[in-house]
């Protein structure tokens, strides 16, 4: 029985099947374009559609690098002017205010000397006049002392005779 | 164990009914699976559209491994079919087979030389065809004389060993495997009940060995089909 299996009865059915060829022709070509239309074609597309997807977020992705770049650059640019901007105006101020502070003191000093020079000058008119006052005062103080002094020695006669050489001379004077 | 085959004529022609049901049966198969699998689709794929995507790539690898794609691009869906319709047949045969009042009815359509010997020559035509079409009827003609013109009797011969190899090495390896399936399922365990026990394992794994050669001989019909039709298209040849 086993080895009536192996032998294969090619020879049993003498006719071709000719229908076969055609149905498996038109089944095969059918489902080729059943397939194309609803499944393969599908498929395909969508693939497509992916690559072209996977291609414009490249660029994409690509151009928003260099944009990044672009104003990274542009940023650090402007960090270094600003800082540069920074350092300028430090520098002026600096400067303004060594100017003023010299300004300052300068003007404090011609003040200090004005009001030293208006006070020696009021030390000096006090000074006058104080010692004008002193001189005044030793004159009549002079004065005082000496009539004293002329008050006690002189005695009645000689008064006398001095009224008279005054009175004398006064006349002759005219 | 030789079952006979359901064959009816009708208009003259001679229909093996055991074929036309399961070569229907095969594309309707490889019909709902490549539809349902791409009925949603996604930019993000998941699940079969993942798969089946990895099919589509895998037929352009092998069209890109014989020839270039601006010309072999139209045969990626003929290929993407072949393999997947060819793949599908060489299974339907290994879970079962169905014998009804002592006619066989479920095998693999590619157990039959007439079936394979079919797709054979649709695709040798095919390649003739492209041929023509592409590299115009001169062209055509030179790649007969080419390299040297003697040697157009081999290259006529290589045309027809071609189609008979492609044809009758997928039918030989299908029907080898499922005359053995037979053997042990239908001869071995029915002898006794040792034969029974000792049946199963070797089933078993024979129908894993069946599975492999079917990948195997799906894919190499489809490479195949890529380098003749590269051989005829392809300027360099």
């Amino acid at each position: 029985m086993l080895t009536d299996s192996l032998v294969l009865g090619a020879a049993e059915h003498a006719q071709l099947n000719t229908g076969d060829i055609f149905f498996q022709l038109i089944v095969f070509i059918i489902l080729l374009a059943l397939l194309k239309k609803f499944a393969w074609g599908p498929l395909m597309g969508i693939m497509k559609q992916r690559e072209e997807l996977i291609s414009s977020e490249i660029t994409a992705a690509e151009n928003s690098r260099l944009e990044a770049t672009k104003l990274l650059e542009e940023q650090r640019n402007l960090l270094k002017e600003a800082r540069t901007d920074a350092q300028h105006l430090m520098e002026n101020a600096r400067k303004q205010g060594d100017v003023q502070r010299d300004e300052i003191i300068s003007a404090a000093r011609t003040e200090a000397e004005r009001i030293k020079e208006a006070a020696k000058l009021e030390i000096e008119q006090q000074k006058e006049q104080a010692v004008a006052a002193i001189r005044e005062q030793v004159a009549s103080l002079s004065v005082l002392i000496a009539s004293k002094v002329i008050e006690k020695e002189l005695s009645a006669e000689d008064q006398d005779k001095l009224i008279n050489e005054y009175i004398q001379e006064a006349g002759e004077e005219r | 164990m030789h079952h006979e085959a359901p064959i009816v004529k009708f208009m003259g022609l001679y229909f093996n009914l055991a074929n036309i049901l399961m070569i229907t049966i095969a594309s309707a198969i490889v019909f709902l699976i490549a539809v349902l699998a791409t009925r949603k689709l996604a930019l993000k794929p998941t699940g079969m559209q993942n798969f089946f995507e990895w099919v589509l790539d895998f037929v352009r690898g092998i069209i890109n491994s014989t020839m270039d794609w601006k010309e072999g691009g139209r045969f990626h869906i003929l290929g993407i079919t072949l393999l997947m319709y060819i793949f599908v047949s060489n299974m339907l045969g290994l879970p079962f087979s169905i014998v009804y009042d002592e006619k066989l009815w479920w095998k693999s359509p590619t157990a039959d030389p007439i079936i394979t010997l079919t797709l054979a020559v649709m695709v040798v035509g095919l390649s003739h065809y492209y041929g023509i079409k592409l590299q115009g009827g001169k062209g055509y003609a030179k790649g007969f004389f080419s390299p040297m013109g003697f040697l157009f009797p081999l290259k006529v011969i290589e045309e027809f060993a071609n189609t008979l190899t492609l044809g009758l090495r997928l039918y030989g390896n299908i029907y080898a495997g499922e005359l053995l399936l037979t053997l042990l399922a239908g001869g071995l365990a029915h002898t006794s009940i040792i034969g029974m026990i000792a049946a199963v394992p070797l089933t078993m794994v024979w129908q894993g060995f069946s599975i492999f050669v079917g990948s195997i001989q799906a894919y190499i019909f489809t490479m195949l089909t890529m380098v003749y039709m590269s051989h005829k298209v392809s300027h360099d040849h």
